[in-house]
């Protein structure tokens, strides 16, 4: 069974309205070429969705499940719900993704995978399926994030990846993308880049959002078997939006309203205007001259100064609706979920249930239903909040 | 015709190799003296890089280099200035990232290019695919648009790209970013590849580091470009002599090796 068009594909050449695209030197056109072939090939066959799901569910314990959230609901006069992303394997929908790609790399014949990373979510899931597959891995990290999430260095490392720091530029997620792509450029014959978001040049921005479907597509069979119906609001943190694409993905075609949260530091919607960056035409954080301008958020997994350039297609036409939220407001939903359902989220995450807490009664009416995606775990980010959490006392 | 492909042309017409030096533009605050220096050692046309921040093609010493230039205030607008005060009739080009052009607008960023007395440029991320409107907007204002080529291009593409580029095909000799190299890439293969689609004059790039290369390189090519191995030794201080100098050990080597 094939996922195509849940969400409405982009154009042949991967334009989502005025987005997408494909920006990139002319040494990586045949790869980008060669991989929307191997993809639409491999999407179209039974026996590669089949090992997609299999995988899903031996390795990564899907279907994750739909969690009623009855205290907070109480507390904020919703009926709240969230989709445990957390509880996949890795610890965030990352892994999804990675199973997609990791498959396809396999498929196309390539022995090696490159990655970036920002909190490392995505690269500790890239380095798990390339183990689980034998691939060669290697995994670009900005040095101010290596430091910031050593911990997952290390978890990368005994997954038999290896971490290069990037040094360049902000020396955080956007830069490691750059050194990403000037590594595929070397080696692209025998290498698959395995972007972690719905980012960069056409197929990604696409093949990402259906590799991420599943979450949305097994959430909505989820809240009709718990007799919750349709949702009056689906709320996801973004960065790039790989975890937004792939729960709107399941109600694109509902009444429910789609909402995207940014962090203010890295809020491409909101404070950006369109741009070419990372292969893709999207909204991007830049100055005056068109220079790209660094995000600042506490969490670095939003740490990246563009968006997905389908969301900012969904931003267009008012499908999709974002908004963004500050670090404080972030660390109050950060332990208020910990406090009244029994769940850490990652910080990233956080950013989704701190505007349900700041809007209800306001752009949330009381009383509405509502689908959180918990993208994360927050294992990652407990010794950071501890530190935040001491500064502010 | 494009001026610059009818200047280019005729180079090779005369028998000459080209040179092609690349600069990027505020790396210091006297690049407009080393642009000249190297019309003087013996350029035949001259790339002047715009920084961008996220040069996702260039090596560590452009990198740099366009890192100073952005801390020194470099702008689109300020190289323009800058340049009016060269002199030299060696044909000069852009590079750069799209996102300046598209930001400060297509048809504004050709015009200006115009003005700023520039008649190419090289836009290393824009695919073949997403240049129409750049491709219109140069054509108003006689900006030649030139295209890459490299070692993974196919065949039947390179004739697509071939098509649509103008004043040279620039043929990347090996699958890397910009930066210093010790052998001799894949350079003959590409241009003989183009050689099959086209007459347009094929200059090649990518790690050339040194004149010996440069000439070999010159060999089975019309041209060759040298960016970071020039670049290095402007980071590294290279006076305005040093620069001419510099330049004409390329030239000369070409030279040598083809008596004109």
């Amino acid at each position: 069974m094939s996922n195509i068009g849940v969400m409405g594909d982009p154009d042949e050449r991967g334009h989502f309205g005025d987005f997408g695209g494909r920006f990139v030197p002319e040494a990586l056109m045949p790869a980008c070429l060669e991989l929307e072939e191997a993809f639409r090939d491999a999407w179209a066959d039974p026996s590669f969705i089949n090992e997609y799901r299999t995988t899903l569910s031996q390795f990564v314990g899907r279907p994750t499940p739909v969690t009623p959230l009855p205290r907070l609901s109480e507390k904020l006069g919703l009926r709240l719900y969230a989709k445990r992303e957390d509880l996949a394997h890795t610890g965030s929908h990352k892994i999804n993704n990675v199973v997609g790609q990791t498959l396809l790399t396999r498929r196309m014949g390539k022995t090696r995978i490159i990655a970036e990373t920002g909190a490392g979510q995505h690269g500790v899931a890239t380095a798990t399926g390339a183990a689980r597959l034998g691939l060669a891995c290697t995994v670009f990290m900005g040095e101010v994030d290596t430091v910031r999430q050593e911990l997952n260095v290390f978890r990368m490392e005994l997954l038999g990846a290896r971490v290069v720091p990037v040094t360049s530029g902000s020396r955080t997620l956007k830069d490691a993308v750059n050194e990403a792509m000037r590594e595929w450029v070397t080696c692209v014959a025998d290498t698959h880049y395995c972007i972690g978001s719905v980012m960069g040049p056409h197929p990604f921005p696409w093949m990402v959002r259906e590799f991420q479907s599943i979450i949305g597509i097994e959430a909505a069979a989820q809240l009709e078997e718990l007799g919750a119906g349709t949702p009056d609001l689906v709320v996801a943190c973004v960065g790039g939006g790989s975890n937004a694409a792939g729960i709107f993905a399941g109600f694109a075609n509902s009444d429910a309203r789609l909402i995207g949260v940014e962090a203010a530091g890295g809020a491409a919607v909101a404070s950006g205007s369109p741009g070419v960056l990372h292969g893709m035409r999207s909204l991007l954080l830049q100055d005056e001259f068109g220079q790209i301008e660094e995000a600042h958020s506490m969490s670095a997994g939003l740490d990246y100064p563009g968006i997905g350039p389908e969301h900012a297609y969904l931003a267009d036409s008012g499908r999709a609706e974002y908004f963004a939220v500050g670090d404080e407001e972030v660390l109050d939903a950060f332990s208020l979920l910990s406090e009244s359902e029994g769940i850490i989220p990652a910080l990233e995450t956080a950013h989704a249930l701190a505007w349900i807490t700041r809007e209800v009664g306001a752009l949330i009416p009381r009383g509405a239903t509502v689908l959180l995606n918990l993208s994360g775990r927050g294992d990652k980010d407990v010794a950071q909040v501890r530190q935040l959490l001491k500064g502010e006392s | 015709m494009k001026s610059l492909e009818v200047t280019l042309r005729a180079v090779r017409e005369n028998g000459r190799k080209a040179l092609v030096p690349y600069f990027v533009a505020g790396a210091t605050p006297d690049w407009v003296r080393h642009v000249e220096a190297a019309a003087l050692g013996g350029a035949d046309a001259i790339e002047i890089g715009i920084p961008f921040s996220d040069p996702m093609m260039d090596g560590v010493v452009i990198q740099e280099a366009g890192l100073r230039a952005l801390q020194a205030g470099t702008t689109f607008e300020s190289i323009g200035r800058q340049l009016t005060s060269i002199d030299t009739e060696v044909p000069l080009i852009a590079m750069t990232y799209y996102n300046i052009f598209l930001h400060y607008g297509l048809a504004r960023s050709a015009g200006r290019l115009h003005e700023f007395g520039l008649s190419g440029a090289i836009v290393p991320d824009l695919s073949l695919e997403e240049s129409d409107e750049w491709r219109t907007s140069c054509g108003e204002h006689d900006i030649a648009t030139i295209f890459l080529v490299a070692p993974s291009t196919p065949a039947e593409r390179i004739k697509e790209v071939a098509r649509r580029s103008e004043g040279f095909l620039y043929a990347s000799a090996r699958m890397a970013v910009t930066g210093a190299s010790s052998d001799q890439g894949d350079g003959a293969r590409v241009v003989a590849n183009v050689r099959e689609a086209s007459d347009l004059p094929v200059y090649v790039g990518i790690g050339i580091t040194t004149p010996e290369q440069a000439a070999t390189t010159a060999a089975v090519s019309d041209g060759v470009i040298v960016g970071s191995a020039l670049v290095k030794v402007i980071l590294n201080g290279a006076s305005v002599h040093d620069v001419e100098n510099f330049v004409r050990s390329f030239r000369d080597a070409i030279d040598t090796t083809f008596e004109v």
